[in-house]
């Protein structure tokens, strides 16, 4: 058990390091658009979503460093890119094994 | 989708043992990674596939749904991805319907086979991909409906500009013939991983695997 965990772990680390391959993909899932690409595609931004857009304003946008959202930096937005990987992998994880410990039996 | 997480959370609290609390945390880490991993298709378009296959099966579908949620959620919260306003969309799709999907899938084609039988690799394989493209149909009709919800008094729409008769082809196409794929494959290897390593993490099946135990330290 505790071997199967931990190659897992090792797993979700190389998984990790490989993340940044997910940059290489060009353009945005559907229905994931940006104002800006709607804007693009229709010549107008439906006036709810340009309501809705100022709701929440995420710390790290689009995986990536304030400001370097449109860097041309393969480096620097892959770099954000791990960062943002690591976040996500320590506080999904650690929420959960904190409050998993917590409510476990035995 | 609270009452949903609600019974989930119940579920999860009486149900848990501590040695799965390290593979419940790890699956909602690896959910949140795989989903990093956009791939692009023909027309322009990226997508990704969710591990909530693997998930469903070998955490059992109730406690995949507290993890896929930590996952959606901390992407909706630190990465704007996602939307805060479709949080409760999106954890319905990925969260609960394929974890859901998944494991029924599985368990059915699976049938009453040996647990490190090939038979059940394969069941694995289209349980993800069967998952993938159901969450991704759902999606694609949530997404279509919007319009017909919401409109102004010109009928222009309010969020989504696309219908039913292009969201749903858009999103069943692309994933059933791409991140569905990718989807099963994650599946399959994971759980033939586990086959081979130890199959007593498999929710639902800690008792016939005690007797394997021997034969199971010898490869790895």
């Amino acid at each position: 058990m505790d071997k199967t965990v931990r190659n897992f772990a090792i797993g979700l680390v190389v998984l990790i390091i490989l993340a940044p391959l997910g940059l290489l993909a060009v353009g945005e899932t559907f229905g994931e658009w940006s104002n800006e690409e709607i804007e693009e595609k229709l010549g107008f931004v439906p006036p709810g979503l340009e309501q809705l857009s100022s709701t929440w304003s995420a710390p790290l946008p689009d995986y990536a460093f304030p400001g370097g959202e449109n860097s041309d930096s393969m480096t620097l937005s892959a770099a954000a890119y791990i960062l943002s990987a690591v976040i996500g992998v320590i506080v999904c994880g650690g929420l959960l094994y904190f409050v998993g410990k917590r409510v476990a039996k035995d | 989708m609270i009452p949903i997480w609600y019974y989930a959370g119940r579920k999860l609290s009486s149900e848990l043992k501590s040695r799965q609390v390290p593979l419940l945390a790890l699956a909602a880490a690896f959910s949140f990674v795989i989903m990093m991993f956009n791939l692009p298709i023909p027309g322009g378009s990226t997508g990704h596939a969710v591990g909530a296959g693997i998930i469903g099966i070998v955490l059992g579908p109730w406690a995949a749904v507290i993890a896929i949620t930590v996952a959606l959620v901390l992407q909706a919260l630190m990465f704007g991805d996602g939307g805060i306003t479709a949080i409760a969309a999106n954890c319905f799709n990925m969260a609960v319907v394929m974890p859901f999907v998944a494991y029924y899938v599985y368990r059915t084609l699976s049938g009453g086979t040996e647990i490190t039988s090939s038979r059940r690799v394969i069941a694995a394989a289209i349980a993800g991909y069967i998952a993938l493209t159901i969450a991704a149909g759902l999606t694609g009709f949530e997404f279509g409906i919007q319009p017909l919800l919401h409109q102004d008094a010109s009928g222009m729409p309010l969020y989504m500009p696309y219908g039913l008769s292009i969201a749903v082809p858009a999103m069943l196409i692309e994933h059933a013939f791409g991140f569905s794929i990718l989807e099963g494959l994650i599946t399959a290897l994971i759980f033939a991983y586990i086959q081979r390593t130890d199959t007593s993490i498999l929710y639902g099946e800690r008792s016939p695997s005690k007797k394997k135990k021997s034969k199971m330290t010898a490869p790895a």
